[in-house]
């Protein structure tokens, strides 16, 4: 046996545990659980990181460590795994998100300009965050709404047959809400 | 279940239905979604109870087609179709349709229109027409009754050979005959095989695959179950993509009723038949829709292809033999069986036989989402379905199949939509995306967006393609602003066949076609954008003051 210190004293940690975290963070639980049902498969891995970055919110070299060793996978791999998709952030996201969709039918209903737009307002580019952590813009592949171009998703809602100044208004309000967007 | 019990089933939805008062149905896919038409449903309930309606309901089902339109809703009881249905006109259609008998005539759709008459519904035809989240309903129109006769009274063999004679061909883009490809995994000896549902619909602009798994997941859960008879799998699993929550929210709970209705799980219909289906989520990876890449993100992996042969139908998932088909593809399935390999080959053209869902967006009147018979021609989609292109513009070119497909320009438009068709002007079926470009499109832009598409989807297995479509979409952006010559576009001519021809997979392969195809169409406009050649001579050393290849 191993003790640990941690909030409240030492706690007595089987040495075997190598499931359970020694931050005692309780979400660790939840994960374990996404593993267990996958019966720490290592062909399961892509399903446990959406499982993880749907408890953490992003995936920190911390939490890639945990999941190797969880699914006793080489680091390298969940390493390669977790930059080689799109989906999976390694970065914290912003408290909004701004998901511009880039599809064909947006792309010739003008997405470019609204791209523009929206950097030129928030400072960054798309696939980066505002300095202060307020706004992430994400530029999708196609959210599949083609009919509604040029579309958004701004946390969780759609915007549809969006212009450039709907679009910057819309960071505005963001602004507005809370301390600031941006430069 | 037993097959009288699959009978009983149908036939009480049916009686319920039957007794209900007001039928509303109200489209639940994605886009109408985004245009409220959750509150359009809540109005409807409203609307019920103020009037006493009881006996009543609003049903939600799948994409009803005309998405530049929504919220759609139609009356199941007459069968008249309205558009953009907010609250107020909830309200309004309840008292002065249903309880009046007068519907609202500005707002009404008419359904022998060339946007609905035009279409011939097959994979599409209970989009609109079910709640996709009760099985009751699917099973109330003939659901689960192709499963059930395959299982009872065909041998696989003989399910491969009326799949083969329908001479479906796979939706996916390539076209290869889904029959031939079940019928080697069939043949292959192996214990253990592998079903795989392609829902990893990553071309922008398509939205076909997506629609269906939202509108009507058991029609696709259906034709797994049937592949996996006729190849001999006991497992399928279901690679969807992650931008798609509402799809794969319909399909957990889709193979959860058809597992405790029997219809999935052990001893399928009482027969020594054992089927599951898992799902599988896809991460973003447009390369992941290539089949070897897919089975390797399934595994776990980095979605990279691997060389073929062998192929997957001999060895694929986990090493066992394995038949991937697009969603498309498997929902087609069932209605063969239903319907016999005759009635399925004589729709469509010989070489294509059924038909063909597109996602018709763009510049066009009438967006949303099509089904129509092989072979029609691209003018007919465009100008009769679509609508054409919005007032004051003029239509330039179609593009289908995306970033592996091609621009067709307007004196191509009578053009059959069939696989050999659309390649003998250098596009490609693709899985539905049809794209329509007015005047106003650049269509060096639209090379470079594709091209920058495939350059950040490249897996980077392979150099061609990894280093390809960086020179390519580099090239592209210099002759779009203007700074190339003529030898940049001999180069990039040259590097598109390189790339074609010594990729290793169909991304590399077709990373090309939208520059071969605005090369081969719209060539005029590359070369508005160039200069003229500079020679290097040792009295002009820095030609135009800038250094080669400077952008």
């Amino acid at each position: 046996m191993i003790t640990l210190a941690v909030e409240g004293g030492p706690v007595a940690v089987p040495r075997d545990a190598t499931t359970t975290h020694p931050s005692g963070d309780n979400r660790f639980k939840l994960l374990d659980r996404a593993i267990n049902t996958h019966h720490a498969s290592g062909s399961a891995l892509i399903e446990v990181m959406h499982a993880a970055q749907g408890i953490f919110g992003y995936l920190e070299d911390d939490l890639l460590i945990y999941i190797a060793r969880a699914l006793k996978r080489p680091l390298s791999q969940v390493y390669g795994v977790a930059t080689f998709y799109n989906f999976f952030r390694l970065k914290p996201a912003g408290r909004h998100t701004f998901v511009l969709c880039t599809g064909t039918a947006c792309y010739v209903k003008g997405a470019d300009r609204i791209q523009r737009a929206i950097e030129h307002r928030c400072g960054v580019a798309f696939g980066e965050t505002t300095p202060d952590g307020a706004v992430s813009l994400v530029a999708a592949r196609c959210v599949g709404s083609c009919g509604l171009a040029p579309v958004a998703v701004l946390d969780e809602t759609v915007a549809a047959r969006l212009t450039e100044d709907e679009a910057v208004a819309r960071i505005d309000a963001w602004d507005a809400a809370t301390e600031g967007v941006g430069a | 279940m037993t097959v009288e019990e699959l009978h009983e089933l149908a036939d009480r939805e049916r009686e319920r239905q039957a007794g209900v008062r007001h039928r509303v149905l109200y489209c639940s896919a994605a886009g109408c979604v985004s245009c409220g038409s959750h509150a359009t449903r809540d109005a409807f309930k409203a609307a019920f109870t103020r009037r006493g309606l009881t006996e009543s309901e609003v049903v939600g089902t799948g994409c009803m087609g005309l998405c530049g339109q929504g919220p759609l809703v139609k009356i199941h009881d007459d069968g008249v179709l309205y558009e953009r249905v907010d609250a107020g006109l909830a309200h309004r259609i309840v008292d002065e349709h249903l309880v009046e008998g007068r519907p609202v005539a500005e707002h009404q759709l008419d359904a022998a229109s060339p946007f609905f008459a035009s279409q011939v519904k097959i994979v599409l035809e209970n989009c609109g027409r079910i709640d996709a989240t009760r099985i009751e309903e699917y099973i109330a129109v003939g659901g689960y009754e192709a499963l059930a006769r395959a299982v009872a009274e065909l041998k696989p063999q003989e399910v491969v050979e009326e799949v083969r004679k329908s001479g479906l061909r796979g939706r996916g883009g390539a076209g290869y005959p889904t029959g031939l490809k079940w019928d080697i995994a069939r043949k292959a000896p192996a214990e253990q095989k592998y079903v795989i549902c392609n829902a990893d619909e990553g071309d922008p602009g398509a939205f076909m695959d997506r629609s269906v798994l939202e509108g009507d997941p058991h029609r696709v859960l259906e034709g797994m179950a049937i592949a996996g008879y006729a190849i001999g799998a006991s497992q399928g699993y279901i690679y969807v993509r992650a931008e798609y929550p509402l799809a794969i929210e319909r399909l957990k709970l889709a193979i959860r009723q058809a597992e405790r209705h029997g219809v999935l799980g052990s001893r399928i219909f009482e027969s020594g038949f054992h089927f599951r289906i898992d799902l599988r989520i896809g991460a973003g990876a447009f390369v992941c829709g290539e089949e070897t890449a897919l089975i390797r993100s399934i595994q776990g992996r980095r979605g990279r292809p691997q060389p073929r042969p062998p192929y997957p139908s001999e060895r694929g998932l986990f090493g066992a033999p394995t038949v991937i088909n697009n969603v498309e593809t498997l929902a087609n399935i069932a209605p063969i069986l239903r319907h016999g390999s005759a009635w399925f080959a004589a729709l469509g053209t010989p070489r294509s036989p059924g038909t063909k869902v597109f996602a018709l967006a763009g510049k066009i009147r009438r967006t949303g989402l099509i089904e129509v018979p092989m072979g029609i021609p691209l003018r007919r989609i465009i100008f009769e379905i679509g609508g054409g292109t919005p007032e004051g513009t003029e239509f330039k070119a179609a593009q289908t199949g995306g970033p592996s497909g091609g621009c067709i320009p307007a004196e191509h438009l009578d053009l059959p939509v069939d696989y050999e068709a659309l390649a003998t002007v250098g596009s490609i079926m693709g899985s539905g995306g049809l794209i329509v470009m007015d005047s106003t499109s650049n269509m060096v832009d639209v090379a470079r967006f594709f091209m920058e598409f495939s350059r950040d989807e490249s897996c980077g297995k392979c150099a061609p393609c990894r280093v390809g479509t960086v020179h390519m979409h580099d090239l592209l952006r210099k002759i779009a602003r203007g700074r190339a010559t003529a030898d940049d576009v001999a180069l990039l001519e040259e590097l598109c066949e390189t790339v074609k021809e010594t990729s290793l997979c169909g991304l590399g392969q077709s990373a090309p076609n939208p520059v071969l195809s605005t090369l081969r169409f719209f060539r005029a406009e590359y070369d508005a954008l160039l200069g003229p050649v500079e020679v290097f001579t040792p009295s002009n050393p820095l030609a135009r003051g800038r250094g080669p290849g400077g952008s």
